[in-house]
């Protein structure tokens, strides 16, 4: 197909100056064709991306309640919804709750991630079977994996408290019941959902590494520390910057664990700008002020893009 | 060479106009069913109705009751059930769709959202009668003097205890306050806690509190005032003396229940949709009584609880009528006895309220609470999800070391300035 779409133009070259055609036509032709195996794509980003993108900034200015959904009219209010939400001290907590709650996740999922993907990369007995192993959390519906945890960490029947406590480990753990608490083991469970993707991403990227390199390295007299620091993680930092950006899109974005775990508390402890933005749309039916927190997230997370995007072309050099 | 030119050529114009044509045809398609998806073509004497009885027994007698009203009216009725908290946005989705369903079971501290955005139908436009039932309750299915919703059943909570541990303790079943308190610290045991309620963050918790709250004189629309203060102190005296779990802040009210099942609490605070469960476990004697009150003599106010059945405004005043029959005929008093023996529910018309005491004497006290019972919705209508919110975070600032006084006064604050 793609052969012949290419050769088809090159060998029309001589034929069509011979029957002198106009090659203004043709060219227009060949462009429009052009357009129109572009225009899928660029209809369906307008069409899910775009069109939702816009709506929800617009929405952000707009006095948007129940009312709108027979109506259809919602008046614009100014910057209302972003005052109110602004002034509002669950915002701040919110936001410093999802910056705490991204930046450990992300560093337990990737220290621990990393760790096993360089342990499983050396070939051992039963290597593949535990390699399997590991990926289960990633196979469980986070809804699930929420409610496990949730019974697992309860203070006074739970799993854990029980198990510490015949060790005599102060068995009476408020895991998420203490607002002081709550967020650390949020963070906790989440790291253990993530480990599996960091730790096959980066497998794969250990997996890619030349074995050359690390001989050359053995026979400079390199320790492990130095081999791991001047071969290991330069040649893995393409596969890194992949794992903590779609770790930090889907980290920075949380609702369904925490609705699982905590349901936001106890006392908004674990109040994320996930769960503001839907506490505020769905649970208060105020549509305006739940925009203004999703642009927010859309926000952060467009600026995380630019980072990455820059990181990728000063790479490419 | 010569051969080629004539065979290419056309080849070449060929291709990219098949091209486009296919592409421009299969844009039309995929944006035609996208719109069409949109608009649900109303069936004529098919009627819908949207409820969350996605639990399979609930669904059961729900499509039983709407099977024996379809066929006295000679109508189809079917029945369309999504989990409870997506009902709202799912009724709000449909309006700006307009492809409202029929009928729409709310519940009844969501319908004001509703009736406020001007989504619903006068009950009583649509020949309905509320001749019969109690004027609590024809409240509950009111929204600004207007009656939306017509109940089929209510319920409420109560205090359901361990007959058996009650027993062996030589304790009577507590009536006040003080004796809940002192009850429950001589039940807590080991791992036994002497009560057990909700007070997550979530709807649950509030709808616990609330017994609390009103027994005590306090008011929703004054959260910091010195009742809902002491109802709070109350509450974290419990707490503190050990009688209710720490995990209490977040438990649903379906935890509580787990955990007075398994034995881990001797008395529990929970409402009458939780009998099915517990009789389940045939070991389990439980019995109930009223919440407790502040002083002795003090009226047990109770938060009235469950759904309402409200006609949307479709547009259409003859399915409109058909819709206010069926409405009618599931709220009647033949299938509010049904429904309500089925599900432990209380009949919200009196005489089968009445007839449904002596079937089931095991829930008088029930009963009782619930005559007394106040909704949640009569003094805020569409404002109580902000206050329920506010109420949320403060009862759980408290339990977990702030003092009530702060915690509400925050509360309040939050609530008035979000209004």
């Amino acid at each position: 197909m793609t052969t012949s779409t290419v050769t088809a133009p090159a060998s029309a070259k001589t034929p069509r100056k011979a029957a002198a055609p106009d090659p203004d036509r043709a060219r227009r032709r060949r462009r429009l064709a052009q357009w129109g195996f572009v225009a899928p794509a660029v209809a369906f980003m307008l069409l899910f991306f775009g069109y939702p993108l816009v709506r929800n900034v617009v929405m952000s200015f707009q006095h948007y309640t129940p009312k709108t959904f027979f109506t259809g009219e919602a008046p614009f209010n100014g910057t209302d919804n972003w005052a109110s939400v602004f002034q509002d001290v669950l915002f701040g907590k919110a936001l410093w709750h999802t910056l705490v709650f991204t930046a450990g996740s992300l560093l337990g999922q990737f220290c621990a991630g990393l760790a096993l993907a360089v342990f499983f990369n050396r070939r051992f007995p039963l290597g593949g079977v535990l390699r399997s192993l590991i990926l289960l959390p990633w196979l469980v519906p986070m809804v699930v994996s929420g409610i496990v945890w949730r019974r697992i960490l309860d203070q006074d029947t739970g799993v854990l408290n029980t198990f510490l406590d015949t060790f005599g480990l102060g068995g009476n753990t408020p895991w998420l019941t203490s607002p002081d608490m709550a967020l650390l083991s949020v963070i906790l469970v989440n790291i253990w959902i993530g480990i599996p993707f960091n730790m096959v991403i980066l497998y794969g990227g250990l997996q890619e590494i030349p074995k050359e390199l690390y001989e050359a390295a053995s026979l400079d007299g390199a320790s492990a520390w130095r081999t791991f620091r001047s071969v290991t993680l330069p040649m893995l930092k393409p596969v890194i910057t992949v794992v903590l950006v779609l770790g930090f899109m889907s980290t920075v974005k949380i609702l369904d664990l925490i609705l699982a775990l905590t349901d936001g508390g106890p006392a908004d402890a674990t109040q994320t700008l996930g769960t503001l933005t839907y506490q505020n749309s769905f649970v208060e039916l105020d549509f305006g002020a739940g925009a203004v927190v999703g642009n927010v997230l859309i926000l952060i997370s467009a600026v995380f893009a630019v980072f990455y995007l820059r990181a990728n072309r000063t790479e490419g050099k | 060479m010569t051969a080629h030119p004539p065979v290419a050529a056309p080849h070449l114009r060929e291709r990219p106009r098949r091209a486009v044509t296919s592409l421009a045809a299969v844009s039309v398609l995929v944006v035609g069913a996208a719109l069409t998806g949109c608009a649900q073509q109303r069936d004529g004497d098919v009627y819908t109705v949207m409820n969350s009885s996605t639990d399979e027994t609930y669904h059961r007698w729900d499509a039983e009751a709407m099977a024996r009203c379809g066929e006295r009216l000679g109508v189809t009725v079917e029945q369309q059930s999504v989990p409870a908290s997506q009902v709202m946005t799912k009724a709000l989705r449909m309006a700006s769709s307009k492809s409202l369903p029929d009928i729409v079971q709310f519940d009844a501290s969501e319908m004001p959202t509703f009736a406020e955005a001007g989504g619903l139908v006068d009950l009583r436009t649509l020949g309905l009668e509320t001749d019969g039932v109690p004027e609590g309750i024809v409240d509950f299915g009111s929204y600004e003097g207007t009656y939306y919703g017509a109940a089929r059943s209510v319920n409420t909570l109560a205090l359901f205890y361990n007959k058996d541990i009650l027993d062996a303790a030589g304790v009577e079943v507590p009536t006040t306050w003080d004796e809940l308190r002192r009850t429950a610290k001589k039940l807590t045991q080991g791992k036994r806690y002497g009560l057990a309620l909700s007070a997550g963050g979530a709807e649950d918790g509030v709808f616990q509190f609330t017994p609390f709250m009103w027994s005590n004189g306090g008011d929703e629309r004054d959260l910091d005032s010195p009742e809902v203060v002491e109802a709070l102190d109350y509450w974290k005296a419990l707490l503190q003396d050990g009688s209710l779990s720490k995990s209490t802040v977040n438990w649903t009210q379906a935890d509580v229940n787990d955990q007075f099942m398994a034995g881990n609490a001797a008395m529990m605070i929970n409402g009458p949709w939780q009998v099915e469960t517990l009789n389940s476990k045939e070991s389990l004697h439980w019995e109930i009584a009223r919440i407790p009150v502040p002083e002795p003599g003090a009226h047990s106010v109770g938060p009235l609880g469950g759904a309402v059945l409200t006609v949307p405004d479709t547009g259409d005043p003859e399915r409109q009528k058909t819709a206010g029959r069926i409405v009618a005929c599931m709220a009647g008093e033949e299938e509010q006895l049904t429904y309500a023996l089925n599900s432990w529910m209380v009949p919200a018309h009196g005489k089968a309220a009445a007839e449904w005491r002596e079937q089931v004497p095991e829930l008088d006290a029930l009963a009782d609470q619930v005559a007394a019972a106040r909704s949640r919705t009569a003094k805020l209508g569409a404002g109580w999800s902000g206050v329920s919110l506010a109420l949320q975070s403060a009862f759980q600032s408290a339990l977990t070391g702030q003092s009530s006084e702060a915690a509400l006064k925050r509360a309040q604050q939050r609530a008035t300035s979000g209004n």
